[in-house]
């Protein structure tokens, strides 16, 4: 076996350069960071957390807007059909959500967009369409998601979408006019209830895709072999299908019994609408321990109960020295019945000396 | 003053049990009100604030750099002493009691903040929020009832070495961050023994300290003063003058809080088996106000409003004030005192007890202009007599 030994670079005397600068700048503003007073400046700079400005708020529908956001300079580009996790605060209240990217890759302003439907009682969604300005600063994570066209782009697509299901296929045609053979077949429960609807009546005019919009109010909802009688080359297409939960599984069964299971790519939209009731089972996550806990029982008490080592104080929730990061689930706080909900990928951080589990919990420790 | 317990005329005996659950609830009602309207304006007000503080900070600082000049020395230090106390008060203090974790932005979290003090934030959110919090005002319990240094309460036996109190007690004040520090290290403790010399976690606590205080000192008094080169002593000066009125102001503001006459303190034994309501009343009636307008508010970190924090020490701080007139109805109702007076009677007050309690139990009251040579003889007599002549002589004035 043989080794080289990486030779120096050129870039390594800046770094350290670079390093030794930021260490100096530290020992100026300890203990806050320098980024800490240049956030102050500048909080979409290189270097910094990633952050957008939202340019513009442009309305879609009633109930659906295409909110206008300028990345900070760490953004590292998307690809057409991924989402972006946003961090917006909601009456002070920072609240995180995902949505699929909308924008034309090649706007010239650097800008990004993505797509909101309010949806009834939705906090963020509501928040960005109706009551969002310009010049709030947005936290934002990197583009990411699997629902994405292929490198080798395929002939004939087939795009099955419902709702604000259209808004990474949206991303898909806009970047995409080399894809000429598409079959669109789009459900919302009227025609002005269609985002994007003048736009992708104008592609469909000009031939681009064949559009096939299905209002559901008067019409109905499609099932599997309705969509197959109205695209008679399905199995020839590639498919992808963004829509509720329940459209995807029935065309999940379809495609496998037709043997096509290979060619269908869904994009579930995450279901916002967390089950929550008295007690549940709370899993750490690091400590690899899982319990049952009731719904009156502190789950500080209740892991101490189990054995966990947990980080405690005042046990009177007044302290914060016992808070743990909630990744999933929900808790009830046992002062006032308040409920507080994490989604995968959140770290909201909860009182386990005054919250008890409202149900499934995993707690990083 | 003497423990709740062994007074005369107890302030609570009016009070049954089923009143205190009663006043419990009320307060729980009204944490919950502001809890539901916690919004918006709240998160700009402390932003708002943060923001202030950064800008006056780094304006005095860049004042400072030419500090050589009288003016930019004076408004560099003035500038700097506001921007190190609404940074140690109404932002850390309040930030580092999880008042502002609702926000759920890890910038302004108590997990993850950290402050221009000598005690990291870690510890102190121990030896504060924890135990000073929870057992406020039980002697044996609550170190911050003079920081382990002094007399406080008439039931501590009177030792000669209290005359020098009230030295103590201003030099603590000059040095209060080093003081806190020590505190939050339980370093009396700790140092005096062997064993617990040697226990590992004391022994990372207080490298962690050193640390910090390390850290702290280089920026004031090395890089700072570094950076304004010929300005290098006029700089350091700025940074000490600024540091030791942050100190007196955070110390006086403090002492306020537990320490002027008629706040009451509480036996250990009495906590036992405590209930929300009577947590709820220790702290009513551990608690004293700073009466005065929205700046000193604010510099005080809301402190001025300490019995309202005391109830509701999660609650934000910008909150206080418009708590304050529902809680002194409370108290009004239940017939208890709510303490409240402007900040030179509270120090005042605070500073008569530090020097009363430095002197015998009773020296202070009796000592008139005539008997006072006489008092004076007797005073020495106890300082340099043994056990017995102090057991004799303070039972004879008893």
């Amino acid at each position: 076996m043989t080794t080289t030994v990486p030779r120096p670079t050129t870039a390594r005397p800046r770094i350290a350069l670079r390093d030794r600068v930021l260490k100096l700048a530290e020992l100026v503003t300890t203990p806050l960071l320098p980024t800490d007073y240049l956030d102050l400046i500048d909080p979409l700079r290189s270097g910094a957390d990633l952050r957008g400005r939202i340019e513009a708020v442009l309305p879609e529908t009633r109930d659906a807007a295409t909110v206008v956001i300028r990345p900070g300079r760490g953004w590292q580009g998307h690809t057409p059909g991924q989402y972006i996790r946003i961090g917006i605060d909601v009456d002070g209240v920072r609240q995180w959500r995902a949505y699929s990217l909308t924008s034309d890759r090649t706007r010239t302003d650097g800008c990004i967009a993505i797509t909101v439907k309010a949806i009834p009682g939705g906090k963020v969604s509501n928040h960005l369409v109706h009551r969002t300005t310009p010049g709030t600063i947005v936290q934002l994570d990197q583009a990411a998601g699997e629902f994405v066209l292929p490198a080798q782009l395929p002939a004939k697509a087939l795009f099955l979408t419902a709702g604000s299901g259209i808004t990474p296929v949206m991303g898909m045609l806009r970047n995409h006019p080399e894809l000429t053979d598409v079959v669109l077949v789009h459900s919302a429960p009227t025609a002005e209830d269609v985002v994007f609807g003048a736009e992708l009546r104008a592609m469909a005019a000009d031939g681009r895709i064949r559009l096939v919009e299905q209002h559901t109010d008067t019409a109905g909802m499609l099932d599997a072999p309705a969509i197959a009688a109205l695209v008679p080359d399905l199995h020839e297409r590639a498919t992808w299908a963004c829509g509720p939960v329940g459209m995807l599984e029935a065309l999940e069964e379809h495609w496998e019994s037709a043997g096509l299971d290979s060619r269908l790519y869904t994009e579930r939209f995450r279901p916002t609408v967390l089950v929550t009731g008295e007690g549940g089972t709370v899993s750490f996550t690091r400590n690899g321990t899982t319990l049952e806990a009731d719904g009156a029982t502190p789950i500080l008490d209740a892991a101490e109960d189990a054995g966990v080592l947990m980080p405690s104080g005042c046990r009177m929730g007044i302290c914060y020295g016992c808070v743990l990061p909630l990744r999933e689930g929900a808790v009830r706080d046992l002062r006032n019945g308040e409920i507080t909900t994490a989604a995968p990928g959140d770290g909201v951080l909860i009182q386990t000396c005054v919250s008890a589990a409202a149900g499934a919990c995993d707690i990083d420790h | 003053m003497t423990v709740i317990q062994k007074k005369s005329e107890n302030p609570i005996a009016h009070l049954s049990a089923e009143d205190i659950e009663i006043l419990g609830k009320e307060l729980d009602t009204i944490r919950q009100e502001i809890r539901d309207s916690l919004g918006e304006d709240d998160a700009k007000y402390i932003r708002r604030v943060i923001d202030v503080q950064r800008k006056l900070e780094l304006g005095s600082r860049a004042a400072l750099l030419v500090s050589m000049f009288p003016p930019a020395w004076f408004v560099g230090t003035v500038g700097l002493s506001v921007a190190k106390i609404l940074e140690n008060m109404e932002i850390g203090h309040n930030i580092l009691h999880g008042q502002w974790d609702w926000m759920r932005d890890p910038k302004i979290h108590s997990t993850t903040w950290e402050w221009d003090m000598a005690s990291p934030a870690e510890q102190w959110k121990h030896s504060h929020n924890e135990l000073h919090h929870t057992y406020t005002n039980v002697i044996g319990k609550d170190n911050d009832l003079g920081y382990g240094i002094m007399r406080v309460d008439e039931d501590q036996k009177w030792h000669p070495m209290y005359l020098a109190q009230p030295l103590w007690n201003f030099l603590n004040a000059c040095f209060f961050e080093y003081g806190i520090a020590a505190y939050d290290l339980e370093l009396g403790k700790n140092l005096a023994t062997k064993k617990r010399r040697a226990n590992p976690e004391f022994r990372a606590d207080a490298r962690n300290v050193l640390k910090k205080i390390r850290k702290q000192a280089t920026k004031d008094y090395l890089v700072h003063p570094v950076l304004s080169g010929p300005s290098f002593l006029p700089t350091l000066a700025a940074n000490f003058t600024a540091n030791v009125v942050r100190n007196l102001w955070s110390h006086s503001v403090i002492m306020c809080g537990h320490f002027p006459e008629g706040v009451e303190t509480f036996e250990k034994t009495s906590i036992e088996g405590e209930t929300r309501g009577e947590w709820y009343l220790r702290q009513m009636l551990g608690s004293a106000n700073i009466s005065g307008s929205k700046a000193m508010h604010i510099m005080t970190g809301n402190l001025s409003h300490q019995v309202e924090h005391h109830l509701f020490p999660d609650l934000p701080s910008n909150r206080y004030a418009e708590i304050a007139p529902k809680v002194k109805d409370i108290f009004d109702r239940y017939g208890l005192t709510y303490h409240s007076a402007p900040l030179y009677k509270q120090v005042a007050s605070a500073w008569h007890k530090v020097i009363r309690l430095s002197l015998p139990n009773g020296w202070l009251a009796e000592t008139t202009p005539k008997n006072a040579p006489a008092q004076v003889i007797k005073l020495v007599r106890m300082t340099t007599g043994g056990k017995k002549v102090r057991r004799e002589l303070s039972r004879a004035a008893a």
